[in-house]
């Protein structure tokens, strides 16, 4: 406590002897300083995915901005939200009552996502969440506070299901995380498949989490249906695919579908496993030279390639940080409208705009992990397949529940 | 001190055990004047979750202190509280949080019970491994049950007005309350403590066979302690629900009873005070050093603290300090 | 196709063999917890920890030493062992004088120590260790397909128990063992040096741990966080089984292998569930669970 007491009066001072020498543009910057909070999971099961790689890249983005927006210094805080709704809020909660903080990025978990949103509306905070997958996230639980940047479940079920339904795998079973961030994955699939002419011939639903899925594989095996559609994420999903492979789920002639599939996953996994597999990606760290020179810089600075997470909350970082000197203020609800003025072109996403529920739509990409022979190197995973335009990628306003959207 | 003693000289005694109790009147009061200080010097959200929790290691310590029963299950009081007062404020507006907030604690208390008549008939190791089980069972339940929102866990549970006309949305109003809420259960602990039920309870936990024969039904008497510690635990969870606007499955998962025994720990098991000062000092150390280069440490750090505290530190921070006073001033 | 409440004999079939698998890691984990328990009387709060241990060393000792799996198998459940005898002999030993209690905390404190650690060099993404060559690939049964390591899995783990249970029950290490915890002081008196007695059979449930973590390392993700999970459920098995019983562990982790497989063909929702659920019954029914004396 007394340290930050501390580091808060020093930061303070600082930032009064500097607004006393500079004069006008940050006079409409809230005291002198432009903080960002960086919350993830920094030790959890999704610590890969974002975690101190995600605060790398948000330090990145700061230095490569110049270190001040209009004169005014940007400080980090950062913080471990332990995938848990109330720390996360507590944590939020406390940084815009007790520090001043400007905007919440990171942001994993969607149970802390959504949780801090609520308190960023309440607070009228701004918060851009690049790690959750919810589409509910701008759907019913859309604020004006928040903005949904990287990804999310809509696309995944967009991308994935109707490549594969495309492909001539129209017989699914169903294989969901049994808690909401499921569910929604699962129905967004069974919808996207039935358009497609395809059929959800059986599923399961198994606790979350879980590290023995033989049985379900058996199950899928039994049903006879050509895809096993997999609607969870992180390590369920890493160990459905291993079971799978050993129990010789695609050499009897079926095929998974992972709906939710990092870069750092098929890393974990390996190519042996996870070869051939669909998936439906923001980014990745190979797919031009644009991303390929940041990914390098990324690569010295923390030792792995980033996550299209991770390359996000650089992007997003960035995108606010010129939208701040663009308005010449951190007021949230003029930054928010700043932000979703301009559209997006960056080494992370092309045609991105950010739409009236907060939605950052953008082009998403069809990948195909590769075969081990395929492979030059540890990270080299992914072939891109296809881009789905921004536009038909995400939900269609049309179809939202979102109270800013009038439809 | 011995009975001969007590009867040779009464009124010495009467006398010294008279200043006894006004010695320890002053420092409540002293403690409740640094309580309503404290929010004009502190951040009142990081009060409040720290009163929560003292609450909450204070019912636990009634337990383990008090009857001598390690429950390895008591984030699934805290837990019920939280959800069933965090369901029915967010659902039904009409709700005050008062009576949420006694709804959530009814039902942890019959969920006390429960647990009780189960596990009680154990004593020691089996005692912790019944609750444990029972607890992990519950948790399972809030991940399943629909109304707690599994892993995304319960948002938007409104702070609401208190009685139907004190807005809790200010900060400062809340951490009354909530302060308020403590001390409610503090007193009702300390009164259970000093009253001849209590009395029975600590000789249960010297020895329970002359208890027994001595024609006292030890069952119901841990059972009563049992319930007390249950409803008290969800109350801390049910204001924790109202001070936050959420619930969510970290309450219910066996970490925070873990978490729990580790506050009385360090504090001082069978201490009144031992098990406020440990809640204090673990939350504030979660809460410092989630935010420090050592975030990642949390984990270590805890457990670190924790076996030093079973190794050479048992009688906690309070139980040490009252031996160096007696030692030294008596 | 024949059905079996309406479940084709196949799926059925499949399920139990799977269940068995299951409870054979169950078996060998809380068979570890039970002679710790039954010798020492501590609840082993870092079992968990120390089956993660287990399949860390067989992974970093084939990443960084290039000690294969067979090697690891016995390797492994030594140095690991060897770890929990440090543990005994300068940490729970001194309290062993105390309440049984303190040990489940202390326990528990290393838990979290040994698991945070892991953590912040590892991260908790999982690491594969690769199924040996001979193991790979799958046998036949006509009514499912088993990948071999699972069934190397069974044999392994029933005859390590079977080994166990042997040298307790019926060697005279084993009588000397069972005498030293009735009365540590006559024994002591005979010439038996007990304490070391003690610090061998807690590095002994330790390697057993171990060795269940090695033979899970090619079948799950190898994390920090591995062990946490499962140790919970292998409490559940122990106190159904009776604290203490060396055969209750054994059979009740079967059965309960084989329980929460049949679950998850019926009601797959419950599955983790099933277990605890028994517990509350068996508790009601016979409070020293099914195979322990009544206290």
């Amino acid at each position: 406590m007394t340290f930050m007491k501390k580091t808060l009066t020093a930061s303070i001072t600082l930032a009064a002897a500097t607004s006393m020498a500079i004069s006008t543009a940050q006079a409409d910057i809230s005291d002198g300083e432009v903080r960002i909070g960086y919350l993830a999971d920094m030790s959890g099961t999704y610590r890969d995915l974002a975690g101190p790689g995600g605060e790398a890249a948000m330090e990145m983005a700061i230095e490569d901005f110049g270190g001040s927006v209009n004169g005014a210094p940007i400080e980090i805080l950062s913080a471990d939200d332990r995938n848990s709704a109330d720390v996360g809020a507590n944590t939020v909660r406390e940084w815009i009552d007790q520090d001043n903080v400007d905007m919440v990025g990171g942001l994993v978990a969607s149970s802390v996502s959504i949780a801090v949103t609520n308190v960023l509306e309440e607070n009228n905070g701004l918060g851009i969440v690049s790690g959750s997958a919810a589409s509910s996230i701008t759907n019913e639980h859309c604020t004006p506070n928040h903005i949904h940047y990287v990804y999310d479940t809509y696309p995944l079920a967009n991308g994935t299901a109707k490549a594969v339904v495309d492909q001539g795998g129209d017989s699914w079973f169903m294989l969901t995380a049994d808690y909401a961030f499921g569910h929604a994955l699962e129905g967004d699939v069974t919808e996207v498949v039935e358009e497609s002419g395809g059929e959800i011939v059986g599923g399961v639903r198994h606790p979350f989490p879980t590290s023995d899925f033989s049985s379900y594989i058996l199950q899928a095996q039994g049903s006879g249906a050509k895809i096993v559609g997999l609607a969870n994420a992180g390590a369920d999903t890493v160990n459905a695919i291993t079971t799978a492979s050993q129990f010789g789920l695609t050499q009897s002639g079926q095929q998974l579908a992972g709906l939710l599939i990092f870069l750092n996953d098929v890393h974990s996994l390996g190519l042996e496993s996870t070869q051939n597999l669909l998936l439906t990606t923001g980014w990745y760290w190979d797919m031009d030279d644009e991303a390929r020179a940041w990914s390098d810089r990324y690569f010295e600075e923390v030792g792995a390639r980033p996550t299209m997470v991770q390359a996000g909350i650089y992007s997003s970082t960035m995108h606010y940080l010129k939208s701040v000197e663009a308005a010449g203020t951190d007021d949230p609800e003029v930054v928010r409208a700043q932000m979703a003025a301009e559209p997006i072109n960056d080494f992370f996403a092309r045609n991105g705009q950010i739409r009236e529920d907060g939605r950052m739509v953008h082009d998403m990409y069809l990948a195909q992990v590769k075969t081990p022979e395929e492979s030059t190197g540890e990270w080299d995973l992914y072939n891109i397949l296809s881009t789905i335009p921004a536009d038909e990628a995400y939900r269609p306003l049309s179809e939202s529940q979102c109270d800013l959207v009038q439809n | 001190m011995s009975d001969a003693q007590t009867l040779a000289r009464p009124s010495a005694v009467m006398e010294r055990q008279k200043r006894a109790i006004m010695r320890r009147n002053l420092f409540y009061v002293a403690l409740v004047v640094v309580g309503l200080v404290a929010p004009f010097v502190a951040y009142p959200v990081f009060l409040m979750k720290v009163l929560c929790f003292a609450l909450f290691a204070c019912a636990f310590n009634l337990l383990l202190g008090y009857a001598g029963l390690l429950s390895f299950g008591h984030a699934a009081f805290l837990a019920t509280g939280g959800y069933i007062t965090g369901y029915l404020l967010a659902s039904y507006p009409g709700l005050t949080p008062e009576i949420g907030i006694m709804a959530g604690t009814l039902v942890a208390t019959a969920l006390g019970a429960l647990f009780g008549i189960l596990a009680i008939r154990r004593q020691g190791i089996y005692f912790a491994m019944v609750t444990l089980a029972l607890a992990q069972l519950v948790y399972f339940v809030f991940v399943q049950a629909p109304f707690t929102g599994g892993e995304d866990g319960l948002h938007g549970v409104p702070r609401g007005e208190l009685l139907g006309f004190i807005s809790l949305s200010n900060n400062l109003a809340m951490y009354y309350f909530v302060f308020a809420v403590f001390l409610f259960g503090f007193a009702l602990i300390q009164r259970t403590v000093h009253s001849p039920y209590g009395q029975v309870l600590k000789a249960i936990r010297e020895n329970e066979p002359r208890a027994v024969s001595l024609g006292y039904n030890t069952d119901m008497y841990k059972l009563v302690a049992f319930v007390i510690s249950a409803a008290l635990a969800g109350l801390a969870g049910s204001t924790k629900t109202v001070v936050f606007q959420l619930a969510s499955l970290t309450d219910a998962h066996w970490h925070m009873s873990g978490e729990v025994i580790l506050m009385t720990l360090l504090g001082g098991v069978g201490t009144l005070l031992g098990p406020i000062m440990g809640a204090g000092i673990v939350v504030s150390l979660q809460h410092v050093l989630s935010q420090s280069p050592l975030g990642n440490w949390v984990s270590v750090i805890l457990g670190i603290i924790f076996v030093i505290c079973v190794l050479s530190f048992r009688s906690g921070i309070v139980g040490e300090i009252a031996r160096m006073y007696n030692k030294n001033f008596k | 196709m024949t059905m079996i409440f309406g479940v084709p004999l196949a799926v059925f079939m499949g399920q139990l063999t799977l269940g068995l698998v299951n409870g054979a890691f169950y078996a060998l984990l809380s068979l570890g917890l039970a002679v710790i328990f039954g010798l020492l009387k501590i609840i082993n709060f870092a079992h968990g920890a120390q089956y993660m241990l287990g399949a860390f060393a067989a992974l970093l000792g084939f990443r960084y030493l290039g000690i294969n799996y067979w090697l690891a198998l016995i390797l492994v459940p030594l140095v690991v062992g060897a770890f929990g005898m440090l543990l005994e002999r300068y940490l729970l030993r001194k309290i062993s004088h105390l309440d049984h209690l303190y040990g489940l905390l202390l326990t528990f404190g290393l838990a979290l120590i040994i698991e945070g650690t892991l953590v912040n060099f590892f991260g908790v993404s999982g690491a594969r260790y690769a199924t040996p060559e001979v193991l790979q690939g799958g046998l036949d049964l006509g009514f499912m397909f088993l990948p071999t390591y699972r069934a190397w899995v069974l044999v392994a783990a029933l005859a390590m128990c079977l080994f166990t249970w042997f040298m307790i029950e019926r060697t005279r290490l084993g009588a000397y063992l069972r005498a030293g915890t009735e009365n540590s002081q006559l024994m002591q008196a005979f010439g038996v040096n007990v304490p070391l007695l003690i610090t061998l059979t807690y590095g002994f449930g330790v390697g057993l741990a171990a060795f269940a973590g090695v033979l899970a390392a090619p079948l799950y993700p190898v994390s920090p966080t591995m062990g946490s999970s499962l140790l919970i459920v292998v409490f559940a098995v122990v106190v159904i089984g009776g604290m203490g019983s060396i055969f209750g562990a054994i059979m009740t982790g079967l059965a309960m292998g084989v329980i929460e497989g049949l679950t998850k063909v019926y009601y797959p929702e419950a599955a983790n569930t099933v277990i605890f659920l028994v517990m509350i019954l068996v508790l009601m029914f016979r409070p020293a669970g099914l195979f322990g004396k009544e206290a």
